[in-house]
């Protein structure tokens, strides 16, 4: 997030755009109901009527796919009207008249066509949008998970830019993470293609520091592979496989060929607190330790670096996922040893600098938000103040395009899938609990009115959900919350491995694959 | 900003103007009870068990809801006042089920607390009592109304800090009763609108509210609570993990940076896994299909030992490694030195995308 959290409740105008709040992140959603209390208007973004669309002044409920034309369309309105900030545009960006080009096209009739918006509801969002004092615009998977996920995120930063809503007090381009580290593990270099802190891999420099530092002989310079890439490679060029505290054989597209490509691994070991449906895939199985039994830090959406501490002994011989990782890279000739977390904490913060100055000493009086370089420094509330990382704020123009999959004769239904508010990704904890599952213990699939009476379903009968990929049996569930033509269920459920149905088709430069969209059947099993 | 300054109990003190005499009496160090205030909530100044004496005032003020002034002078233990809050507990305790025995809140509940500190026992007004069926019909929370003070702190936590406002008041007079519309129940979440949030167990001051998996499992006094980072979203919300005998048994709101005291239902209620019997307690290796229980030494043998033969024989990027956005960065920081500096492969990357 380029902004806190707590900022969010101080916003006038909320844009949130492809984010289930309510149920996804709910502490984040009491700010968002706090802003509308406050007096501030909440403008939604998704084709579902979630509970926060429900609060919305204005639900934008557009079709499944449509966001860069919606938002090019708000932004053609801001330009057409002379809403833009013309002093931020000219200081602090460039590009401008290549995307004001681009929109130029997007005319609130001309998207009302593409996304079913009404052209007056992008007028007067539009508006409201770019005359508010503090705007603010929150996204989550919604709109990221898309062939064209990464020119979403483009053009909700086109249109800060364009407003200057953007590098002060509750404006920004605020993406809400949905797991606890998934920041942390970005920040420390669990990704192919850079180390701690975003340090290109590709920069000899960077190798060269790295190298030194961990005082091997180099480091290798070729891009890795991603997470769908690892596994398509499974079998051919990747022979072995170390996967820690992940369920890709329920959290991934197309879920069949997962696991036809783990099980064409030479060798496979996981490492886990449960025997997941990865797991059982693996050759070697490590127990790991759990959050309550261990310490260390998580960092959460807004940069916040917290503390993790160890309430009670590992379960059985179980051990802390960092003990682990030591074990096996002594084991493989490489002696590592750590005596606590703290100290491998004290490491990361000579390699990275948006954490220098972060050390458990300070964390145990609070949370520190990064970049905090140096141990003086009280770490950073919003981000690109009066500069941004690169400089000038470039606009990326970009075109509506539409998903990989298109609903035709066959497959006429789009379906989306998401996440349920008593449950957490592919329920390997939730469904653990002795509480949530209790209470929610059954997966359906969202239909609406219309649908289900033109398929002969009734709510709570099974059906079937099938693509060109596979099929699933579920409960149906007619609800008022999709538009007809549209189906909706979670992947958090053994019993409903809706991923068995979902497109792996990816978007180009991020990698992320299409969930929110492809083409199915619905039948009722009779 | 202008200041005041007042004195209480013979201590004088100088605070900003807006400021409650109860707030200057905290800050000067001086206890007075409360049941309804809470700092984050709007006030209600409805318990009454804040009073104090203030010479020239009308009658005994809720020093919660009296902003301290100029030159004020403030008596919080009067014999007066004491007489008024002992008759004020005594009220409360005519219509109180006598069980603190068995009472989950017995050791941390204000209407105990008070009535030990001012010798106030039950029996002193005898009449009607409430009995209310106890209402657990969900796994989560249970609500016994039947122990409310009507302190309406729940209320307003579900109106101003969850804003879901699930509950209020129903009923009048001696038929006072907090609960969702309709006399419904909580799992009614179709009228209700109740998230299970459990924000509303966090403010209860007494034992009407409490979880339901922690009942019977501890006593206040015996649980650590050890203030960690929640495992669920990227929110990062802090809060206490309740622990006795080193067995996790509850989760309590602590005062966390981004929530508060607030958690959802996952966080709060959504710990149960931690002990649950399909937790991996040994490392397991696969022989003829199935899995054996092994050594460390034996396990973490054959993992160097095929992770280094694929990269022996097929080079370094034939290992792939996926680590987790549900480990701490330690943890992530270390998989990365492994697949760099170990393994020598870039092949590293995580469920970001997921």
């Amino acid at each position: 997030m380029t902004n806190s959290i707590g900022e969010i409740a101080e916003a006038d105008f909320i844009l949130a755009a492809g984010t289930n709040t309510f149920d996804a992140h709910p502490i984040i959603g009491i700010k968002i109901k706090k802003a509308v209390a406050n007096g501030g208007t909440l403008a939604v973004i998704d084709p579902r009527l979630t509970d926060s669309a429900k609060l919305a002044q204005y639900h934008l409920q557009l079709k499944p796919g449509t966001d860069i034309a919606l938002f090019n369309g708000l932004a053609n309105v801001i330009i057409e009207e002379g809403l833009y900030n013309k002093q931020f545009v000219e200081e602090r960006t460039e590009d401008f008249e290549a995307f004001k080009q681009t929109v130029a096209k997007y005319t609130p009739d001309y998207v009302s066509e593409i996304t079913s918006v009404p052209a007056d509801v992008i007028r007067e969002v539009a508006r409201g949008y770019a005359k508010a004092k503090n705007s603010t615009i929150l996204y989550t998977m919604g709109i990221t998970q898309h062939t064209c996920g990464t020119h979403n995120v483009f053009s909700t930063c086109n249109l800060a830019m364009l407003t200057g809503h953007i590098g002060k007090e509750s404006s920004g381009v605020n993406p809400l993470r949905g797991q606890n580290n998934v920041q942390g593990a970005c920040d420390m270099g669990a990704l192919p293609v850079v180390f701690p802190a975003y340090q290109p891999v590709a920069v000899e420099a960077n190798r060269e520091k790295f190298a030194k530092f961990w005082n091997v002989e180099k480091m290798p310079d070729k891009p890795g592979l991603t997470v769908g890439e690892m596994i398509e490679a499974a079998g051919k060029s990747v022979k072995a496989m170390y996967i820690l505290g992940e369920n890709p054989v329920l959290s991934d597209p197309d879920a069949n060929q997962v696991m036809h490509e783990l099980k064409s691994l030479d060798f496979l070991v996981v490492q886990d607190i449960f025997l997941t449906e990865t797991a059982q895939l693996a050759d070697v199985v490590l127990p790991a330790a759990s959050f309550a039994e261990k310490d260390g830090t998580f960092s959460n959406t807004e940069r916040r670096v917290q503390l993790v501490r160890k309430a009670i002994e590992p379960i059985g011989d179980s051990k802390p996922d960092w003990e682990i990782i030591c074990l096996v890279a002594t084991a493989m000739g490489y002696p590592m040893s750590y005596d606590s977390p703290e100290s491998i904490m004290n490491e990361v913060a000579k390699v990275t600098p948006s954490y220098g100055g972060i050390s458990f000493d300070r964390l145990e009086l609070c949370g520190l938000q990064w970049p905090c370089p140096t141990p003086d420094h009280p770490g950073t509330k919003f981000l690109h103040a009066n500069k941004f990382v690169r400089g000038l704020g470039k606009f990326n123009p970009v075109e509506h395009i539409p998903p990989n999959e298109q609903p035709d004769a066959e497959y006429p239904m789009v379906l989306s899938t998401g996440r349920r508010r008593y449950h957490y990704h592919t329920g390997t904890m939730t469904q653990r609990t002795g509480a949530l599952e209790v209470f929610y213990p059954e997966e359906y699939l969202e239909i609406s009115c219309e649908d289900a009476g033109k398929l002969g379903i009734n709510d709570g009968d099974k059906v079937k959900v099938t693509s060109r990929r596979g099929q699933v049996e579920v409960t149906a569930q007619i609800s008022e919350r999709v538009t007809p033509g549209l189906v909706f269920t979670s992947f958090q459920y053994p019993d409903v491995p809706i991923n068995r149905v979902t497109n792996a088709a990816r978007d180009p430069i991020s990698k992320i694959p299409e969930y929110k969209v492809c083409a199915v059947k619905v039948e009722k099993v009779s | 900003m202008s200041k005041v300054t007042l004195t209480i109990d013979g201590i004088q003190i100088t605070v900003p103007k807006g400021t409650t005499v109860l707030e200057a009496a905290q800050q000067a160090g001086i206890f007075i009870p409360t049941f309804c205030h809470d700092p984050e909530l709007s006030r209600p100044g409805a318990c009454r068990i804040c009073v104090v004496d203030i010479p020239g005032a009308r009658n005994m003020p809720a020093s919660c809801v009296t902003e301290a002034g100029e030159g004020m002078v403030v008596y919080t233990d009067t014999p007066a006042i004491i007489e008024a809050r002992k008759t004020n507990l005594e009220l409360l305790l005519a219509n109180h089920p006598e069980d603190c025995l068995t009472c989950h809140k017995n050791g941390n509940c204000r209407l105990q607390d008070y009535a030990y500190y001012y010798g106030v026992r039950p029996g002193a007004f005898t009449g009607e009592k409430h009995d209310y069926p106890i209402e657990d019909d969900n796994p989560f929370i249970v609500r016994d109304m039947n122990k409310c003070i009507l302190c309406s702190k729940c209320i307003r936590m579900c109106e101003e800090i969850q804003g879901n406002n699930a509950i209020d008041f129903s009923f009048r007079g001696f038929s006072a009763k907090v609960g969702p519309a309709m006399g419904t129940t909580l799992s009614d979440t179709e009228i209700s609108n109740c998230v299970f949030c459990g924000n509303c167990i966090a403010v209860c001051p007494v034992g009407a509210l409490t979880e339901k998996a922690m009942l019977g499992k501890a006593r206040q006094w015996e649980v650590e609570k050890v203030t960690t980072t929640c495992p669920y979203c990227g929110v990062g919300c802090q809060y206490d993990l309740n622990v006795k005998d080193g067995k996790v048994i509850g989760v309590t709101s602590t005062d966390g940076d981004v929530n508060g005291r607030a958690l959802c239902v996952k966080g709060r209620f959504g710990y149960g896994f931690i002990h649950h019997p399909d937790r991996l307690t040994t490392p397991l290796i696969k022989k003829d299909g199935a899995f054996v229980e092994a050594s460390w030494d034996e396990a973490i043998g054959l993992v160097a030992s095929k992770l280094g033969a694929a990269k022996d024989t097929y080079g370094p990027d034939a290992v792939a490694l996926l680590s987790s956005a549900r480990v701490t960065n330690e943890e992530n920081y270390l998989m990365n030195k492994l697949a760099r500096a170990v393994i020598g492969t870039n092949n590293i990357d995580h469920c970001a995308r997921l």
